[in-house]
């Protein structure tokens, strides 16, 4: 117990986030350890992108903590969320890639803001080296407007992973992409996280994507963490709020 | 209870509008400042606008030149054309119209923009990318704005000047430095100045 708790990177306690009168998270509790993948998995509309949206301080909670490299997320001013982001990737689920921008200043834009002091030959560097990752090389001078979704995603995976953030939130990565590109971006996904050595928390309703990237997944059903388990743990559940998403 | 909810939202909408002005200058105008993309606005305003000021100007002035003809011809005063149009144009038409022009191509496509941005998660990434979206959409907007509609204005009265000195000679013949120096002889500096300094509040509504 005591090594779980050496280890974990975030850990979330009684968070609850409500607006108006509906209370999306009600009491959440979940903690993600170094190196490992939690998969989010919930009904549209439960609360999972709220979730996220907290954890990098996107959103305001209620109530409850959000520990994030030994800070709270939720207490923490402008400058130190600034740095808690440095080491936070968040892949979005339209990829907001910036459409006034070329692919190349599309990926220097965090590297600039985060890094002021950063040599533009090393900018250069970087930028050409996340691009490679993802076999996108060419699309350099490309505007995003040119690029099919797929391409968009890897290229919004090379953005998220470019200023190597020790933990990644992934909102939704393969939704609307199809089976072949769902299994790329997956296989991107393992292959980034095994050569950075970064912890996941992907939000996702794709089961093979689920079953193929989850370390841990817990369910997010009427705010609160219903349970958690590996894929096989709740795949052979009985239980029917579980069984719905494996059928 | 419709007009209570009408002011209500009056006074909310006056609120906001409050608000918005005292971030800009708490949050907007200090460092760091966004100069790359404060110029890309700039461009993107100003010199994107000219043409359709331009062109709005020089029909303005020609038309506003041909209405006032018939009037002065009655009175015997044909002579004081220029001198009618220029006052008119510099002091309250140009600003104005310009103004409104700009405010229409400008507002629908910072708006149009900006929410386009909102939806697609763009300020959202900025957001994480540790970019201040107020400091660096709306701030460099308001300050390239604020910097090109007098620019705008002051090309826009030339434009119109000229629209109006075409508009003289269809009916007769007058040359462009008797018909600029008459102009420019009626005009001094407190008819161009608040004229100018005008277009800043302009701007901001």
């Amino acid at each position: 117990m005591e090594k779980v708790k050496n280890e974990a990177v975030i850990v979330i306690k009684d968070l609850v986030k409500a607006f108006g009168e509906k209370v999306i998270l009600d009491g959440f509790n979940m903690t993600v350890e170094k190196g490992s993948n939690v998969v989010i998995l919930g009904k549209s509309g439960s609360g999972k992108s709220v979730l996220i949206k907290c954890i990098i301080g996107l959103l305001q909670p209620d109530s409850g903590s959000i520990h994030v490299f030994n800070g709270n997320v939720p207490e923490m001013n402008e400058d130190e969320l600034d740095e808690a982001r440095s080491k936070i990737g968040f892949l979005f689920q339209s990829n907001a890639l910036y459409d006034s921008m070329t692919i190349r200043e599309n990926l220097e834009f965090p590297l600039l803001r985060h890094w002021v002091d950063i040599e533009k030959e090393e900018v250069d560097r970087l930028v050409s080296e996340a691009l490679e990752n993802v076999d996108l090389l060419h699309t350099l001078d490309m505007m995003p407007s040119e690029l099919s979704g797929g391409m968009l995603k890897r290229v919004a995976l090379a953005r998220t992973m470019i200023l190597r953030p020790e933990v990644i939130l992934y909102d939704e990565p393969t939704t609307g992409l199809d089976p072949v590109t769902s299994r790329e971006i997956e296989d991107l996904i393992l292959k980034l996280q095994k050569k950075n050595h970064t912890s996941s928390i992907i939000i996702s309703h794709d089961m093979n994507c689920v079953k193929n990237t989850a370390d841990l997944v817990v369910l997010l059903l009427e705010g609160k963490c219903y349970t958690e388990g590996t894929y096989e743990e709740l795949e052979q559940s009985a239980d029917q709020n579980i069984k719905q998403f494996f059928e | 209870m419709t007009l209570i909810v009408r002011l209500k939202r009056f006074l909310n909408e006056t609120g906001n509008v409050a608000r918005f002005t005292g971030r800009f200058f708490s949050t907007g105008i200090k460092p760091r400042y966004e100069n790359r993309e404060l110029l890309n606005q700039c461009y993107n305003i100003g010199y994107l606008s000219f043409p359709l000021v331009g062109l709005t100007s020089f029909i303005m002035g020609l038309v506003l030149t041909m209405q006032l003809r018939p009037s002065l011809v009655e009175y015997g005063v044909e002579s004081q054309l220029p001198v009618m149009v220029g006052l008119a144009i510099v002091r309250e038409i140009g600003p104005v119209i310009t103004a409104l022009i700009f405010a229409g191509k400008i507002g629908s496509s910072i708006g149009a923009e900006l929410g386009s941005m909102k939806v697609t998660e763009q300020i959202d990434a900025m957001t994480v990318s540790g970019i201040k979206p107020f400091k660096y959409l709306v701030a460099t907007r308001v300050v390239a704005t604020t910097l090109m509609l007098p620019l705008l204005t002051i090309l826009g009265d030339g434009i119109s000047l000229f629209g109006a000195y075409l508009g003289v000679n269809i009916r007769s013949v007058t040359s462009i430095d008797l018909f600029f120096l008459q102009v420019f002889k009626s005009l001094d500096f407190s008819d161009i100045l608040p004229a100018i300094i005008k277009t800043l509040f302009l701007v901001l509504l």
